[in-house]
């Protein structure tokens, strides 16, 4: 039993490592411009590194079907936007001060940063 | 390769000379066989082999913009949209049955005998066939979840598939431990869960495709708008004339519309006359008479006569396509109210999961026997009850829904803030002129001396004004032209600052002004015992500005002009002042014109003599009083009021989209705007409160509910198959209670 409990303790510490504590590599944002492919309940790349003062366009390609990945949000940038399916929408990102700007579906089931440095 | 002709649409190009560069930027791509560019409409027809993605990033490379002309219009993107939803909906529903078949008998069986547990080798054998079945039907119908679940596990994030797929999968995991080893769980635990895993994954599904239909009915307003816009123009170039894709109309083509037909682009009426319904756009039900040098505006219809336009705006400038963005926009904004609902759903998925931990060990720890089927099905219970969706859909599905409620009675709100604000307001400023009033002044009366003809001194007030600018003078002429007066010519033109005019016409000296200026020329007003001052003063106390007027230093009557009030004005500001609103005039107009207008629309606050920038003090006065206020004007003069007061409702006259500085934005020119505004974002408000708290109820007494809380009590533990159904339908609820504000009306006396 005691063994048990150990297991339970150790995978609750690890559900919380891995959804909170884990901060994932970023993508940087290259000189073509970025896709972003939403795709099986995730955004591919997800994390997004920019430089500051640059504007970027930012492709989003939806290839999910599910209602849930239709609108693409960035709160911050008071942007919203409706994803066509298999079709690139572009996202016009201005030049923004260092920080973290999310981006995610209306429910927030589909989650990503852009952050800039 | 097949050899294709593929269209495109360029933008940008401002000169011949682009043609050239455009060209052969087409020409070096590979497998470009031809291209040939139409300058006048913008267009290029390319011939070859090379894919249209390719040519359009060579136009791009070449400093154009690019795209490819077929299927690029609203209209056609939101079919494609609507058939991408349908073959999802078809897909979920076929995955629903192929669950339920195997699910529904598994489930019948389970009612019946009572009985799913495995003993005998028989029966071990029958389990293994089942558990290979249900596996077939995971895959074959919850494949998404888990593909999904396993993609965000990957990422560090964690949604309704990874609920889903844990909670099935753990159901089916355990219940194949019991075939492959039931010695290594208790006897009386050797039970298992195929029928309970093919359910849930049916239902959800069920709940996902019927969630797909509804959600379809939330966009029906956007829909509506994007339905307007016409698909073709008759264009006359070089004295022909063509039907185009609306696409292609340029600024400044000339176009044709016929009585029937939909206005295609903005534009400016150069010949003929006619009425057009705009009521679409504006919600205004009267036709509008259009003539020579009058707006039109893409989307309205065209009535009775034919006419010839010149295009002032055209593609994603025209008011209604500015219109379908705002609304577009806006319905994807989200109300602080939702922000909640939104931190909680960032973090509520793992804190589920964690639930479900702790809450097996609880069951392992303390539980009765069988502890370990206790704790799975209550693992696995909290999993697929707990359903973020909900939570997240409550808001957007209500703005959604409001937003385009509101734009379908012309009230344009531009973000879910404003509407949230709007629900709230305590304090309605009304500018008059313009918002209450028409804004543009009217002869009233004109009272003669006997002797004398209105018709006289209409003339000669009209010569004396003609060429005046002033408002007032406006205000006669136009009197003068509605009665065929035919001017004369006035002489020795004298303006006396703040007191009136004098002039000679046709040898006739004329003086025409205010008291001051007929006390200071030695005019008598009192006429054969008839006193015009008094007559003067009962036209003032009716919101009239009185003028006398003189013919060689005798009174021959007073000129009165107002600015008349709208209409339905009394009746929209009572249904302010009903709905608890303290409604308050604010003018630049002197104090008793001011108190007149008041007192005949019914409000008994008001500020006269106020200069544009007292207009924001006095919404900070307001503000400091703690009152919501909300500021109606033109959006042109009152724009440092409206962007201070917590909503700012600019009046549109007709369809003209001036609404950068404005919160909501009213398309015709009527109050009851805003009352309309004002019932649509309560009743949203509403909606999104009943959302939430039936989502938080939800999520609060079902997740410890499934944990078994109540079972050391009442000994209740709830059933997975429960959990699936109540999960399936959480969102359904979410959005289908969105869908009943379609039903609300603004009720308009
Ligand atoms: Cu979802």
């Amino acid at each position: 039993m005691l063994i048990i409990n150990i297991a339970g303790v150790i995978l609750i510490a690890l559900i919380i490592w891995w959804f909170w504590l884990y901060k994932p590599q970023a993508e940087q944002m290259g000189d073509d411009d970025l896709v972003v492919v939403v795709e099986n309940g995730v955004y591919k790349p997800s994390h997004i590194l920019m430089d500051s003062n640059d504007t970027h366009d930012i492709t989003f390609l939806r290839k999910d079907a599910s209602p849930c990945a239709e609108t693409l949000m960035i709160p911050q940038l008071e942007i919203s936007e409706t994803l066509p399916l298999n079709k690139p929408t572009k996202i016009h990102i201005p030049p923004l001060g260092a920080g973290e700007y999310a981006f995610h579906c209306q429910m927030q089931m589909y989650k990503g940063t852009i952050s800039i440095k | 390769m097949s050899c294709v002709v593929t269209e495109l649409i360029i933008d940008g190009a401002g000169c011949a000379s682009c043609v050239g560069k455009i060209e052969g930027a087409l020409k070096a791509v590979s497998g470009v066989q031809h291209a040939e560019m139409n300058f006048a409409q913008r267009t290029v027809s390319v011939s070859g082999t090379a894919p249209s993605d390719v040519l359009v990033q060579a136009i791009e490379r070449a400093g154009y913009n690019a795209k490819v002309s077929s299927a690029e219009t609203d209209t056609d993107e939101l079919d494609e949209k609507e058939q991408a939803d349908l073959a999802y909906y078809k897909k979920l529903m076929r995955e629903t049955w192929i669950a339920l078949a195997l699910g529904a008998p598994l489930m019948a069986y389970a009612l019946i005998t009572g009985e799913m547990s495995v003993n005998t080798t028989t029966e071990r054998i029958v389990w293994l066939i089942i558990g290979i079945l249900t596996l077939g039907v995971l895959l074959a119908s919850g494949r998404h979840f888990f593909v999904g679940a396993w993609k965000s596990f990957l990422n560090h994030s964690a949604n309704m598939d990874t609920l889903i797929a844990l909670g099935t999968g753990t159901a089916w995991l355990y219940s194949m431990v019991v075939v492959f080893f039931p010695e290594a769980v208790p006897a009386q635990a050797r039970h298992v869960y195929f029928e309970a895993t093919a359910i849930i994954i049916g239902l959800i599904d069920l709940g996902l495709a019927l969630e797909i239909k509804a959600r379809g009915r939330t966009s029906e307003a956007i829909k509506r708008l994007i339905g307007l816009q016409a698909k073709t123009a008759r264009v006359i170039r070089d004295d022909k004339e063509m039907d185009l894709p609306i696409e292609h109309v340029l600024l400044d083509d000339l176009v044709r519309v016929r009585p029937g037909e939909k206005i295609p682009v903005d534009g400016e009426v150069v010949e003929g006359h006619t009425a057009i319904d705009e009521s679409m756009l504006t919600g205004e039900p009267m036709p509008v008479e259009k003539a020579k040098g009058d707006e039109v505006v893409a989307g309205t219809l065209n009535k009775t006569g034919s006419i010839v336009f010149r295009a002032t705006r055209v593609g994603k400038d025209t008011a209604l396509a500015q219109i379908i963005n705002m609304v577009k926009r806006a319905q994807n904004s989200k109300p602080p109210i939702g922000r909640l609902a939104d931190v909680i759903s960032a973090f509520f998925v793992p804190v589920v999961m964690i639930t479900a931990v702790i809450s097996a060990l609880a069951w392992l720890n303390f539980g009765p026997t069988p502890a370990i089927a206790f704790a799975i099905v209550s693992a696995t219970t909290v999993l697929i009850i707990a359903c973020p969706c909900a939570l997240g859909l409550a808001t957007p599905m209500s703005v959604m829904v409001g937003v385009g409620k509101a734009a379908e009675a012309g009230v344009l709100i531009r973000n879910g803030e404003a509407l949230q604000t709007a629900s709230k307001i305590t304090a309605m400023i009304l500018d008059k002129t313009g918002t209450i009033t028409l804004g543009s002044p009217k002869v009233t009366d004109v009272v003669v001396v006997s002797g004398r003809t209105e018709l006289e001194v209409l003339q000669l007030a009209a010569s004396v004004e003609a060429g005046s600018e002033h408002p007032l003078a406006l205000a006669i002429m136009e009197t003068a032209q509605e009665k065929a007066i035919e001017l004369s010519k006035a002489s020795s033109f004298n303006a006396i600052t703040a007191r009136g005019v004098e002039a000679e016409v046709d040898g006739r000296r004329v003086l025409f002004g205010n008291e001051k200026l007929m006390h200071e020329r030695d005019v008598t007003l009192n006429v054969a015992g008839d006193d015009f001052v008094q007559k003067a003063q009962s036209l003032a106390a009716d919101a009239k500005t009185p003028m006398y007027f003189a013919i060689d230093g005798k009174l021959a009557g007073i000129i009165a002009v107002a600015d008349p009030i709208k209409e339905d004005s009394i009746s929209a500001i009572q249904r302010l002042q009903k709905n608890g609103i303290r409604v308050i005039m604010l003018t630049g107009d002197n104090r008793d014109t001011a108190k007149a207008v008041a007192k005949k629309v019914g409000i008994s606050e008001f500020v006269a003599e106020v200069l544009p920038e007292d207009k924001a003090k006095k919404v900070q006065e307001l503000q400091m009083a703690g009152e919501v206020v909300g500021m109606t004007g033109d959006g042109i003069n009152d724009a440092p009021a409206l962007a201070l007061a917590n909503v700012g409702f600019a009046i549109g006259t007709g369809t003209d989209v001036a609404i950068e500085s404005a919160d909501i934005t009213l398309m015709r020119g009527s109050l009851h705007g805003l009352a309309d505004a004002i019932a649509v974002s309560k009743a949203t408000l509403r909606n999104i409160k009943q959302n939430l708290f039936g989502a938080f109820v939800y999520n609060v007494a079902g997740v410890p509910v499934a944990a078994g809380i109540l079972y050391p009590v009442l000994g209740i533990l709830m059933n997975p198959v429960i959990a699936g159904a109540a999960m399936a339908f959480s969102s359904l609820t979410v959005v289908s209670n969105a869908n009943r504000l379609r039903l609300f009306k603004a009720q308009e006396h």
